[in-house]
């Protein structure tokens, strides 16, 4: 089984040589020395390149928004905030094999002819800030960014920005003000990025594990990058398990693979005493999933059918000895906390939530506080809000009502959490 | 134009609006906090979720933010919609999650935006079990009060505060639920628009804090159209009474002149009205100080006008009427123009400019439009508040439009196009001998002598065609300067030529006439903007009479022996000692006015006159335009309109010039048909005889509240309310209850609106004009025909002379304008009076100490002052604060000698 | 006021931005750097480099949660309190902590020696319970850990 994205992961990393001494840098060359900026877009968008942030938007439909006869500097920046609970894949990625991502973002800024770029690395990844910024030295040694690249007439510029903490700084448009110095409260859409971006310009922002992928697009095309999967979205995915499982990890595995395969056979299955509830299947704001959807292809389609989101592609699972209120009132409380305060919905109805919620887990819960909860999932639904944050939020809150809605209830009933004794 | 569909029934509206103002034009009531017309859309508070469907067969839709979404043709939406008006009640339920139940305490009650928006979502059930957050309050100075825990964060305060005025110390901190809009500690709001924030703040978070001195609710003041008396740029407000005495004031939105705004001095600067030093009494000196009745003083003035040779000074400060009244009643042959000779200058320059050029002065509004801003001379923060506010939006109209365009947005996408427009400005150049606040916007800036700025200003003028006399010899930087403004000249559609009083320097005027004449010359369209001292200057200016210096010859040579003065603090109009010699050659000085000050000393006749609350008359702004302000209540004691007190002396006196006046539709009358300059103005406004459905128009709500006991303290049978003869508004809470016609409108409500953003029911277009159109009458409109009256001769450069210092006046927005003092915050934010900004380097050669007495010389007066350094003046000028109450150097700019080192270390 | 070397590299920053502002966040990360935590004389500082107000800079600082505000110890104790980490125990290492260390979450040891705070996902959740002191990592922690892992702070 090809493994592209994870094959040449060791730690430390490959330096500049021995990445190129492996193929690196091949796409780079093959882009900028014969490709036009717009047939990498092409190829990317061909190839079906599913964004791996979370959302799943067709990456190179994502460029081709780009105006590119608009004058004056277009940005690219590289998504390493990672800060969503559950999910570890792109730490892995950009501790493991930075020339690789910064080989993806070259690539990238070519075909929108961007002329400075930025990772925007979240705070706690010290050991892939150090990785990275050794490489991006590295890469201006060789020639690969800075002037004329490649003896080429593209330039491009590239800066490591570490964050200094707040999960909005994820969403694309807050990052961009987190980037310009500003309090990271996001943008309205329209105008998306790739219109009215950073600093006002053209900006196209990627997730670390899908600017990974596209030097490998660019080598081996699109029908290939498709042969990787076992559906129509294509490619390999990086999945991970954390929870009560004999070995928690992440693997790179051909997009679709089962949810049975990766708890069972990747992840070892549950620890000894440890019964299977449900899981979330791509981070902290994707719905449950329960025993029933074992068999779910893993892909953006497959889980989106089961009444999910692929999200991140890293799961948590919740097991019999956890409380599932515990379970959904520690991922409210975190949202609530890391909500930026801009919009009134997700400003005060997340608190409210996870009052509520803790209210139940303190045994004070009331009948009608079910109602209430139910009301937030849906009032704090997509479009309602202004971002993607309290949405997100809602979305284990309401799969947990209608899966766990019996624990919720004993909750209320004998006034205390049945799992603490 | 589009055709929508709300809720199934097809509507007409504008294209390119968001569909928030679309609804509110249509009259539907749609809830929304962080909107503001003038702020445009954030979409934070989800307040007006309306529903949106894709075509005529998606029954489900989707919930949008109305204010986010652009008017597209054949679109369908939904207010009523049963899941959007359920979310919008819930975003109520979380504004409540945290807000404190405290209406009945609260100042903004009763006209608070929350409480309507509450009522219109129908929210009224608390599901919230939890307890709520509190915040500390800050001391944010004089002016508000502040109260975080009424917070509901539509961020409108911020925005306004910062983006749209430029302020920088307000600001929003934390983040989540915690999110706190304040200062980053303690201290006075340094933005002198901050009174805006007790507007701008849909709850009680920023209230009015001079309000609260002696609060009333909305629904108990009795409330009069008014006119702001702060500045010549003539901002509308409604002014509020209770008991006798004034308690607020706040903007009417007039869409020409203010918008939705005020400076903090006319917001704050009426407390002179409830001052203790106020003249209640006619009284007449030495016999009867403050005891006379009025029959007695009218007969006793009467005679000696007769008898006595009087002549009459009028005021800049006071209405058309009074100042028309008092001409008649002296005769125009006796009537002097009650201003300073530099202001007198100034002021007739103005005219002759806007009356006989070619180039129309801008309202406000047009001035915001502008897409390139010079201006000469001015720091109009300080002159000209509202128009520095103005020049703000200005510049930002070149980039808006490039990023609008670019990025295919509507303005009222306001966090976007400030997104794409980054800190890009359109071109401002400021000529000006001091820094001011808007230099941090400008494109270039230019610090000397008003002399020599105003010699480049003339080389721009040439530059762009104007004939001009004389050698215009430039410096390097001077002339690279004219190149760049020149260019940024031509290449404007619409370039705004802004000068004034400032200085006190002519030429500058006179250039920027030149520049906006020659613009017009070529094929341009320039607007020309000229800022004068007083809020009636152009008035008195349009009246016309002597100049004030011929006044104290005409006491001398015996021409006259009896001062009429009208609404005037000579003391203010000339350095002391002139009007010392004035006062001792006058027998008799009849002052009518309202506050004892230096003159009310010298008079032998005091007549005590209604302030602007108390009045009705009429006023001219910079721009030309008359605009009438209305009696707010009946003052008490003998206190009445000065031009009332005119026609009463004048009948007594058997005048007749005034014979058959008695109110203010006859004194109308009489004026504009002796002045046909000012004719317009007899249909400025309804007359007295005006009525709706047969009724006059309230002056109060209809709920104000205790008509009847509120006295019962002094007497047990409710009083008649007075009757206004005068105006079609009584002065009771009966009468008419529709919408009156815009320049009769005391306060804006509506039902279901109670805040003051009840006034979207009263515009013919959201942030447009009003119903009927913006109050108000322009009297000037450019002269075409003929040549254009270039001024050919040029300044010559300055030249310091040695030993003298040209001492310019500096004004401040809190401190130069005499009754806003009155004020305590206002007078609280003042400079000193006795400060005199000099270079450095005179200091050190004249070898004076800095920051002690030092003594100065006026044409052999001596004058005690401390020196201050200041970089920035250039050799040979200094700089005193102007206007201040004790200053005794009044008519700047002066030629100030030093007389040696005359020190006194104490004083 | 700015020593040499902060205002050296605050500097540098500002060089890689377009408008000053931008370099604010760096700014406040490179201040904090050198003196532990952004006091009120430190945002004035900032401030005054950037051309911006007091307000405009604290505005950005108090937004972000890994900018203090207040003093914090000699080191810092960032304790993973999210999903994965809940799920695999988070609740003993914070009780083990608090008994350690004598504080709550927000404060810090009298000595000066630590600050505790609580932390979102570390972004290593198949090594969950984790925390970081200062720049290290630490997985797969046992409260019986916690006492080694401390001593190595002095
Ligand atoms: C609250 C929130 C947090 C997010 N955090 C991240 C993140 O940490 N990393 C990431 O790549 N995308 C994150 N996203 C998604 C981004 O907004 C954006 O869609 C993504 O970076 C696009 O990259 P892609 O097209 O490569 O998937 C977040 C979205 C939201 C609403
Ligand atoms: S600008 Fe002048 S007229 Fe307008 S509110 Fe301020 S002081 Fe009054
Ligand atoms: S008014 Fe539309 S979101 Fe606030």
């Amino acid at each position: 089984m090809e493994r592209p994205l994870t094959q040449h992961i060791t730690f430390p990393p490959l330096g500049l040589r021995q990445y190129e001494a492996v193929g690196g840098y091949q796409a780079a060359r093959k882009a900028i020395r014969h490709m036009e900026p717009k047939d990498v877009t092409a190829l990317v968008k061909e190839a079906n390149m599913r964004g791996r942030g979370g959302a799943g938007f067709s990456t190179g439909m994502k460029w081709s928004f780009v105006p590119m006869d608009m004058p004056g500097p277009k940005y690219l920046i590289c998504n390493a905030d990672e800060m969503e609970p559950g999910t570890f894949k792109d730490r892995w990625l950009l501790e493991g094999n930075p020339h690789q991502l910064i080989e993806g973002m070259i690539v990238s800024a070519y075909a929108i002819q961007a002329t400075e770029s930025f990772v925007f690395l979240r705070w706690a990844y010290k050991t892939a800030a150090e990785e990275i910024r050794k490489a991006i030295a590295e890469a201006y040694d060789a020639g690969y960014l800075g002037k004329n690249i490649l003896g080429t007439d593209y330039s491009l510029e590239m800066h490591l920005h570490t964050g200094v903490g707040r999960y909005m700084c994820g969403e694309e448009t807050a990052l961009l003000n987190s980037l310009e110095g500003k309090r990271a409260t996001p943008r309205a859409k329209p105008p998306f990025p790739h219109v009215s971006g950073l600093f006002g310009r053209p900006t196209i922002v990627n997730n670390v594990e899908t600017l990974s992928y596209i030097p490998h697009i660019v080598n081996h095309g699109a029908a290939w990058f498709q042969s990787l999967s076992r559906t129509a979205d294509g490619g390999t995915k990086i999945y991970g398990v954390s929870g009560r499982v004999n070995k928690p990890g992440a693997w790179e595995l051909p997009m679709g693979v089962t949810m049975r395969e990766l708890i069972e056979e990747h992840a070892g299955g549950m620890q000894n005493g440890y019964r299977f509830r449900g899981v979330l299947p791509g981070g902290a704001s994707t719905d449950f999933l329960v025993e029933e959807h074992m068999d779910v292809k893993m892909d953006f389609t497959g889980v989106a059918a089961a009444g999910s989101r692929l999200g991140t592609g890293t799961m948590v699972v919740l097991d019999d000895h956890t409380c599932p209120v515990g379970f959904v009132h520690n991922l409210e409380r975190f949202f609530a906390q890391e909500s930026c305060g801009f919009c009134t919905p997700c400003r005060e109805g997340l608190p409210w939530t996870e009052k509520l919620l803790w209210a139940l887990e303190l045994g004070e819960g009331k009948e009608e506080d079910l109602a209430v909860l139910a009301a937030h999932a849906t009032l704090l639904g997509p479009g309602n809000t202004f971002c993607a944050l309290a949405p997100g939020a809602m979305e284990p809150l309401q799969s947990a009502l209608k899966y766990f809605r019996d624990d919720f209830e004993q909750h209320i009933r004998q006034k205390k959490c049945p799992y603490h004794s | 134009m589009a055709r929508i569909f709300i809720d199934n029934t097809p509507y007409e509206v504008k294209e390119g609006k968001n569909l928030l103002e679309a609804c509110l034009q249509l009259g539907l009531d749609l809830p929304y906090f962080c909107w503001h017309p003038s702020l445009g859309s954030v979409g934070a508070c989800r307040q007006c979720a309306i529903k949106s469907f894709k075509d005529e067969d998606d029954k489900k839709g989707r919930i949008v933010m109305s204010c986010m979404e652009p008017v597209r043709d054949n679109m369908r939406i939904s207010v009523n919609d049963s899941e959007a008006t359920s979310f919008r009640e819930h975003v109520i339920g979380w504004l409540m999650t945290n807000h404190p139940h405290d209406c009945a305490v609260c100042d903004e009650g009763g006209s608070c935006h929350l409480q309507d928006m509450t009522v219109m979502t129908g929210h009224s059930y608390r599901d919230y079990r939890f307890t709520k957050r509190t915040y500390h309050n800050q001391d944010l100075g004089p002016f508000l009060n502040h109260e975080m825990n009424r917070c509901i964060q539509c961020y409108r305060c911020v925005r306004f505060y910062k983006d749209y005025a430029g302020g920088k110390d307000l600001n929003v901190f934390a983040a989540h639920n915690h999110v706190y809009f304040g200062r980053q500690q303690n201290g006075t709001l340094e933005s002198e628009f901050s009174g805006n924030l007790a507007e701008v703040c849909p709850t009680g978070v920023f209230t009015d804090k001079t309000l609260k001195s002696h609060y009333t609710r909305k629904w108990d003041m009795t409330y009069a159209p008014s006119v702001c008396q702060g500045c010549s740029l003539g901002c509308n407000i409604s002014a509020g009474e209770r008991y006798g005495s004034l308690r607020q004031i706040v903007n009417r939105y007039n869409g020409e002149v203010n918008g939705y705004f005020l400076c903090d001095r006319g917001r704050y600067g009426y407390e002179f009205v409830n001052s203790s030093q106020r003249i209640v009494h006619p009284a007449i000196r030495p016999h009867h100080n403050g005891s006379a009745s009025r029959e007695y003083i009218i007969g006793e003035v009467a005679a000696r006008l007769k008898n006595g040779k009087a002549i009459g000074i009028g005021s800049p400060r006071a209405s058309l009427e009074s100042n028309f009244t008092l001409r008649q009643l002296v005769g125009a042959e006796h009537f002097y123009l009650g201003m300073s000779d530099t202001d007198h200058d100034h002021t007739s320059l103005a005219l002759k400019i806007l009356h006989g050029g070619p180039v129309r002065t801008p309202s406000l509004h047009e001035a915001e439009t502008a897409d390139m801003v010079l201006i000469l001379g001015e720091d109009l923060t300080n002159t000209a508040p509202m128009l520095a506010l103005a020049v703000r939006q200005a510049v930002r109209q070149v980039p808006m439009n490039e990023a609008m365009q670019q990025v295919h947005l509507a303005a009222w996408q306001d966090a976007a196009v400030r997104e794409a427009m980054q800190e890009a400005k359109g071109p401002l150049f400021i000529l000006h001998t001091f820094p001011t606040s808007l230099d941090e916007l400008a494109t270039g800036i230019h610090r000397d002598a008003p002399d020599n700025l105003a010699r480049i200003a003339f080389a721009i003028s040439r530059a762009l065609g104007a004939p001009v006399n004389g050698s215009l010899e430039l410096g390097e930087t001077e002339q690279a300067l004219v190149n760049d403004i020149t260019a940024a000249l031509k290449a404007a559609k619409r370039p705004l030529i802004i000068a004034g009083y400032g200085t006190g320097c002519d030429h500058m005027m006179k250039a920027a006439a030149n520049i906006s004449w020659a613009l017009l010359q070529g094929g341009g369209q320039p607007m020309l903007s000229l800022t004068l001292p007083e809020c009636n200057s152009l008035g008195l200016e349009m009246l016309g009479g002597h100049r004030f210096d011929s006044a104290l010859a005409a006491l001398k040579n015996g021409e006259a022996d009896t001062l009429v003065v009208l609404e005037n603090d000579l003391y203010r109009r000339a350095d002391k000692h002139v009007i010392d010699e004035l006062f001792s050659y006058a027998k008799d000085v009849i002052l009518v006015d309202h506050l004892y000050n230096q003159t009310a000393e010298n008079a032998t006749v005091l007549l005590p006159a209604g302030t602007f609350a108390e009045a009705d008359g009429t006023i001219v702004n910079n721009e030309g335009r008359a605009q009438r302000y209305y009696q707010v209540y009946v003052p008490k004691g003998e206190v009445q309109e000065s031009w009332k007190w005119f026609l009463q002396i004048g009948e007594k006196a058997g005048v007749q010039r005034l014979h058959g006046l008695h109110n203010l539709d006859d004194v109308v009358w009489a004026m504009t048909t002796a002045i046909p300059a000012l004719a317009p103005i007899a249909k400025l406004a309804p007359n007295a005889d005006f009525r709706m459905a047969g009724q006059k128009i309230p002056r109060e709500p209809h709920r104000y509240s205790g008509r009847t006991a509120m006295l019962a303290n002094e007497s047990v049978n409710e009083p008649r309310p007075p009757e206004d003869e005068d105006t079609p508004l009584s002065f009771t809470m009966e009468g008419y209850r529709g919408e009156a016609p815009a320049p009769l409108i005391p306060f804006f409500w509506a039902p279901g609106w109670n805040s003051p953003q009840a006034v979207n029911k009263f515009q013919s277009e959201i942030g447009g004009h009003l119903h009927g159109g913006d109050p108000g009458k322009r009297l000037l409109e450019p002269h075409v025909n003929g040549s254009i009256p270039f001024f050919t001769e040029v300044p010559q450069p300055y030249l310091s002379m040695p030993g003298h210092l040209h001492v310019m006046p500096l004004y401040s927005i809190f401190g130069s304008e005499e009754l806003s003092m009155y004020t305590k915050g206002i007078a609280q934010r003042a400079q000193d009076f006795f400060v005199i900004y000099m270079n450095p380097e005179d200091i050190d050669e004249w070898n004076i100490t800095p920051g002690i007495w030092v003594n100065f010389h006026i044409e052999g007066h001596a004058y005690l002052m401390v020196a201050v350094p200041n970089h920035w003046l250039p050799r040979g000028i200094a700089a005193m604060n102007a206007g201040l109450p004790k200053s005794q150097i009044i008519d700047l700019p002066q030629c100030i000698r030093f007389s040696g080192s005359e020190v006194t270390s104490t004083f | 006021m700015l020593t040499t070397s902060e205002k050296e590299q605050i500097e540098k920053e500002i060089r890689q931005v377009p408008v000053k502002k931008a370099a604010c966040i760096e700014a406040l990360k490179i201040v904090q750097e050198h003196r532990r935590w952004v006091s009120d004389e430190g945002i004035r500082d900032v401030a005054d480099i950037l051309e911006m107000s007091p307000e405009e800079v604290d505005s950005v600082a108090t937004f972000y949660n890994l900018i203090f505000r207040q003093p914090v110890g000699r080191h810092i104790i960032l304790l993973c309190d999210s999903i994965s980490c809940y799920v695999m125990g988070y609740p003993a290492l914070h009780r083990q902590l608090v008994q350690l260390l004598g504080i709550q979450y927000g404060q810090t040891t009298p000595d000066g020696r630590f600050t505790l705070l609580p932390n979102p996902c570390l972004g290593t959740c198949d090594h969950a319970p984790a925390l970081m002191v200062d720049h290290d990592l630490y997985r797969d922690l046992a409260p019986a850990e916690l006492e080694s892992v401390l001593a190595k702070y002095t």
